[in-house]
């Protein structure tokens, strides 16, 4: 099949960018997006071009990595597929399909698509574990887990950390990602003694990197390859604003 | 060179608590005197740059992808074993560990492989305690399922995404690390050579994969966590990234590299479906406890699959090895498949695949209840095949999946240069000529959380070196070494990509050297590899510069060590005259098709130690005793 | 910091402020809309119950001052929220982002209340403080109400500003729980059934008014 691409080209992360025209043509129907886009550049490199930079790992739509805004949606046009796991067969032949970075402030290029998502690290850095350090866990049995309970945690915990929440987002905002994971650690028995001080820093943190608000519009659900659902927001609201109103437990010194 | 695996005397089971004490402790005002270079962010390098930064040292952590989260034990699906005996199926340590070593075809340490089972319980307790997500049954306990090759129910699992949460409980471990200041954490960060200073290992050089930047960092130890190099077969289960630039330079400064012909061949992947295909994906091995496989009885059957009656089918596995049938080990399961497809009797287009299939599963249990079990998995073949499992059987096939191979280590997890010590799978240990299905998680993790952090302090405080700091004229000539090399790939303006140069030694090595090996192919690849090395430093094509992000860059590099790699591993393959787990040699196989191991001639490990670019590499042996369990032929009859 | 101030800060504190407000302002317009509905009983009812509420005094001043307050934080708070999600994408999409499931109630609901704050200016400036009204009456709802949707124009403007106000309370009111954290875990969160109908019975209530007077069903 053939298609006409149109990808954004950046050299550099404050070299100015654009759309470029690609034709890519007799591509397999069973290819994968990014064997697509592989063989495009195959093709650029002996045509002595510059191939385009795109973010990819596994390839199994597990680790996260790739991160394409494909006809102005996240990860393209099939529902719970990273674009590692889209294939051709999905687009009409002879179409056109515009492949942009995703678009956040928080997220910034550093070439053509491949952008930073380090400010995800950051908000799990500020709260997004329970301290458990090694050698202190008690037996794995000694704690009964309702099935429930750990499936719904489950659901959350599967979020690869792409962005296609934040890409989607009218708003930019970063809510999905960082309520799954207070979701998903706030559901479980070894996740409640930080579960406010987990919500509130988490939430400040995603402020500080930049990210918009949620209004709910339920795009990053849509968009999410894990259909991580938004009612971790709900959630992660809930979590925050009662800690927010807690009362405070006055600060003792040590030495007193 | 002299190989002392430092396995402590005594009985079996008392090893490594002796160890333990025996080992000297580095005072804990000290520890944070001590600086520790971690590559790599997966189960073993991430569990172990946090749990070094919880015992107070500075951990500096490095990892070539955009985030530590994203490293390759990401994808492991099945699950994790631990002789935890929740199941009263009579399991025990000791079961684990002779599992282990038989399962690894006796080509294990048998002191390492006691220690992994020991510590696989307390594996299970950390990871629960990190909020780990494993499945759990009504009753709140966690849920066990058996796994390829075991006939007791030891494997702990999350759905389809057991690698995933176990990452995520190290990456979190990490991250919490890092905002504690414990860890520097250095992403999108490529190491590209070892430093050696005074015969140990004192630092590194990195390249800054966004500016192009090479950067020094100057440590007391290293550690490399940097995973196996299976994508020296260009098609694998690895990540596209995955690679073995880390352990082939520190190889080259004098890491011995043991076992390297030792790959795992998983039987349950999807088939290759073109010229265009990237990478192969893994189909999760615990599908193998409800589908069964066969392909048809007669050469040639070209019928759709519900055409083939039940008696012109050959369930060949369940008629090989009837007590074990689909659950036969690894090497076992795949070595039958490329039987019956040499045979013709191979489906799918190409017809190189067999059949998965859940039918009756399905009418046994319900189609919900398969489902639940491996929905994600279903719905992952579906997208990639365009079929759907429930109604109509997978198509698996073989694909290249792990190394049992790596830099060779002691008890301690040190290689052959001291201070350079090497975790999980870019190690040789453990998991001999095979690895059971789900013990790859287990031991990076015990590696990582458990060991390394323990024998990292007798190393540190026993050895107690002296201050070093980047300005050392080593570093600089290190760097010097590892920015010429980028530039004269840059500098040849060939005509052919670095993929095509990839493809091409893929496909010779899983020719020669994939799951059946012979000496006549061998000894062809030994020299197709050298003249394809030689024309990919003549004919290759790297566009752009080495100051900016630049994967055809990156790409270059790896794939230049896995041009030489490729020949060590074919050069193993030859020496090794035997069939033992993953290495399979036509020339040593049972009348009835099985692999002939020699123990008389070959019960050792086979430590390489590289002797220059021109130079044939230096073969030193570590004799493997087996005091506990007994040599005998493996039968899964 | 203090715990208020933090809050205000946060995200997720501001959409808090933006529910409790909001659902203040809803719980006004559900009174409200009851109430004019009295004028389909004939001018004494409705205006006895204006003169009800003029003869509480300070009451109705605190009631006005509260729903302003209401009104004001809402308003900052979206102003606020709304740079906010500006500044996270300063660089759109070349190619155009496509919305997939999010509803016309939810991408309207910053425009569609900058029109419903010009309407309620407008309003208060009609039916309360009368100098917009052709023929004001001060104590006489009924009549002012008449009169007042005697012109199209008039007429056109409310429903269209009514439009708005119901699309603004389908999704408010939908999301005003789940800012809150109240919201009740869905197999599929984007329903939302109460919010349909009560914003459907105050839409319907407050756009029948002036539609039945200038049919002339109310004279």
């Amino acid at each position: 099949m053939n298609v006409t691409l149109q990808v954004w080209r950046q050299a550099g992360p404050s070299a100015p960018g654009g759309m470029v025209r690609y034709e890519a043509n007799d591509i397999s129907p069973d290819a994968s997006f990014l064997e697509m886009l592989d063989v495009v550049n195959e093709r650029l490199m002996a045509a002595g071009e510059v191939p385009i930079a795109f973010d990819h790992d596994c390839r199994e739509g597990i680790c996260g990595s790739c991160s394409l805004m494909i006809n102005g949606v996240a990860h393209g046009p099939n529902k719970g597929t990273a674009t590692c796991q889209l294939h051709m067969r999905s687009f009409a032949d002879g179409r056109e399909i515009s492949v942009e970075p995703w678009r956040s402030r928080a997220f910034p290029i550093l070439r053509d698509l491949v952008v930073s998502r380090e400010a995800f690290d950051r908000i799990i850095a500020a709260g997004g574990y329970i301290s458990a350090p090694t050698g202190s866990a008690i037996d794995g049995n000694a704690t009964l887990i309702a099935k429930d309970e750990v499936d719904t945690a489950m659901d959350a915990a599967q979020c690869i950390g792409c962005g296609a929440c934040v890409a989607a987002c009218p708003n930019g905002s970063a809510s999905l990602f960082t309520a799954a994971k207070i979701t998903h650690l706030g559901l479980l028995p070894q996740g409640q003694p930080e579960r406010g001080l987990r919500a509130r820093r988490m939430v400040e943190q995603m402020d500080i990197e930049g990210f918009g608000g949620c209004t709910l519009y339920g795009e990053c659900q849509e968009a999410c390859p894990k259909l991580i659902s938004i009612d971790t927001i709900t959630r992660m609201n809930r979590d925050y604003l009662r800690a927010a109103v807690a009362p405070v437990r006055a600060v003792v010194s040590e030495s007193d | 060179m002299e190989l002392r695996s430092k396995v402590p005397a005594g009985p079996i089971e008392l090893k490594w608590d002796k160890h333990r004490f025996e080992m000297k402790l580095v005072n804990p005002a000290n520890k944070r005197k001590f600086t520790v270079i971690v590559v790599g962010s997966g189960l073993a390098g991430g569990a172990a740059a946090a749990t070094l930064s919880e015992l107070g040292y500075r951990v500096k952590c490095f990892c070539f992808q955009d985030s530590p989260r994203r490293a390759h034990s990401i994808a492991a699906q099945g699950g994790i074993n631990a002789a935890k005996n929740y199941r009263n199926d009579g399991d025990s340590v000791y079961r684990l560990f002779y599992d282990t070593v038989k399962g690894g075809d006796f080509r294990a340490r048998e002191g390492n492989v006691y220690r992994l089972a020991q510590i696989s319980v307390e594996i299970i307790d950390q990871c629960v305690a990190q909020g780990v997500p494993f499945a759990r049954e009504y009753g709140g306990l966690l849920a066990n399922r058996s796994f390829g090759g075991a006939q007791v129910s030891r494997t702990f699992y999350a759905r389809g995404q057991t690698g995933q949460q176990l990452l995520l409980g190290a990456y979190q471990a990490l991250e919490k690390e890092v905002a504690r200041g414990g860890v520097t954490m250095y992403s999108r960060t490529e190491m590209l050579d070892v430093v050696v200073i005074d015969g140990r290992a004192r630092g590194i050089v990195v390249r800054d994969l966004v500016t192009g930047k090479i950067e020094s960092h100057a440590a007391d130890a290293v550690v490399l966590g940097t995973g196996g190099y299976g994508n020296v077969f260009y098609l694998s289960t690895n990540a596209k990234g995955s690679n073995a630039t880390a352990i082939w330079r520190a190889h080259k400064r004098g890491a011995a590299f043991a076992n390297p012909c030792y790959t795992q061949i998983h039987p349950t992947c999807i088939p290759v479906s073109g010229e265009y295909q990237s990478k192969l994906t893994l189909m999760s091995e615990s599908l193998r406890n409800d589908g069964r496989v066969w392909v048809p009885a007669a050469a040639g059957d070209e019928r759709a699959p519900d055409q083939i009656p039940e008696s012109e089918r050959d369930y060949y596995l369940e008629r090989r090895y009837p007590s074990f049938g689909n659950l036969a080990p690894r090497d076992i399961a795949s070595r039958a498949a490329k039987a019956v497809c040499d045979e013709g009797r191979g489906v799918g287009p190409t017809r190189l695949g067999v059949y998965l299939d859940f039918a009756d599963a399905i009418q046994r249990v319900g189609a919900s209840t398969i489902r639940e079990r491996y929905g994600n998995l279903f719905e992952m073949y579906g997208r990639i095949t365009d079929e759907d499992p429930y109604r109509v059987p997978m198509r698996i096939f073989p694909a290249v999946h792990y190394t049992m191979g790596g830099l060779w280590v002691d008890y301690n997890l040190m290689s052959t240069i001291p201070g350079l010590h090497v975790i999980g799978e870019a190690n040789f240990s453990d998991h001999g000529a095979n690895r059971l299905g789900a013990s790859a998680l287990m031991q990076g993790l015990a590696d990582g959380y458990f060991v390394l952090p323990s024998t990292i302090g007798d190393y540190l405080a026993s050895e107690k070196p002296a201050p070093v700091d980047t300005t050392h004229p080593e570093f600089r000539l290190t760097e010097g070494e590892v920015a010429d090399r980028t530039r004269k790939l840059l500098a040849i303006k060939g005509k052919r990509t670095v993929d095509s140069f990839h493809r091409e030694l893929g496909r010779i090595m899983w020719e020669q050297c994939g799951m059946a090996r012979t000496a006549t192919g061998l000894e062809q690849a030994i020299v197709q590899i050298p003249s394809l090395r030689e024309e990919f430093w003549r004919n290759v094509n790297v566009p752009g510069s080495d100051a900016e992000l630049n994967q055809a860059v990156e790409k270059a590099g790896r794939v230049a060590d896995f041009l030489e790699l490729g020949e060590l591993m074919c050069r193993d393959a030859l020496h090794r005259e035997e069939s033992c787990g993953g290495h399979f040699r036509e020339e040593y196989q049972t009348a009835d098709g099985e692999a002939r191991r020699d123990d008389d001639r070959f019960a050792y490990v086979a430590a390489w130690a590289y002797t220059g670019d021109h130079a044939a590499p230096r073969l030193c042996k570590e004799p493997l005793d087996f005091e506990y369990v007994h040599l005998a032929q493996r039968s899964y009859k | 910091m203090n715990r208020v101030q933090a809050l205000w800060k946060s995200s997720v504190g501001k959409k808090a402020v933006m529910a409790v407000s909001g659902l203040l302002l809803v719980a006004y317009l559900v009174t409200h809309v009851l109430a004019n509905l009295l004028v389909f009983q004939g001018p004494e009812k409705i205006n006895l119950y204006s003169r009800l509420l003029h003869g509480t005094g300070g009451a109705l001043w605190v009631a006005r001052l509260a729903l302003l307050a209401a009104v004001v934080v809402h308003i900052v708070a979206a102003v606020q929220l709304t740079r906010r999600s500006q500044v996270a994408r300063p660089v759109g999409y070349a190619g155009g982002r496509r919305p997939q499931v999010s509803t016309l109630a939810s991408r309207s609901i910053r425009w569609g209340g900058v029109l419903i704050l010009v309407f309620i200016v407008y309003h208060v400036l009609h039916f309360t403080v009368g100098i917009v009204h052709t023929s004001f009456v001060e104590g006489d709802p009924y009549h002012n109400v008449v009169a007042g949707f005697a012109n199209l124009l008039v007429v056109a403007f409310y429903e269209l500003a009514l439009v708005a106000v119901g699309l603004h309370l389908y999704h408010g009111l939908w999301s005003s729980g789940r800012s809150l954290g109240v919201s009740q875990p869905s197999p599929r969160p984007l329903r939302r059934q109460l919010a349909v109908a009560l914003s459907l019975i105050v839409w319907a209530g407050f756009t029948v008014i002036p539609l039945a007077v200038y049919a002339g069903v109310i004279r």
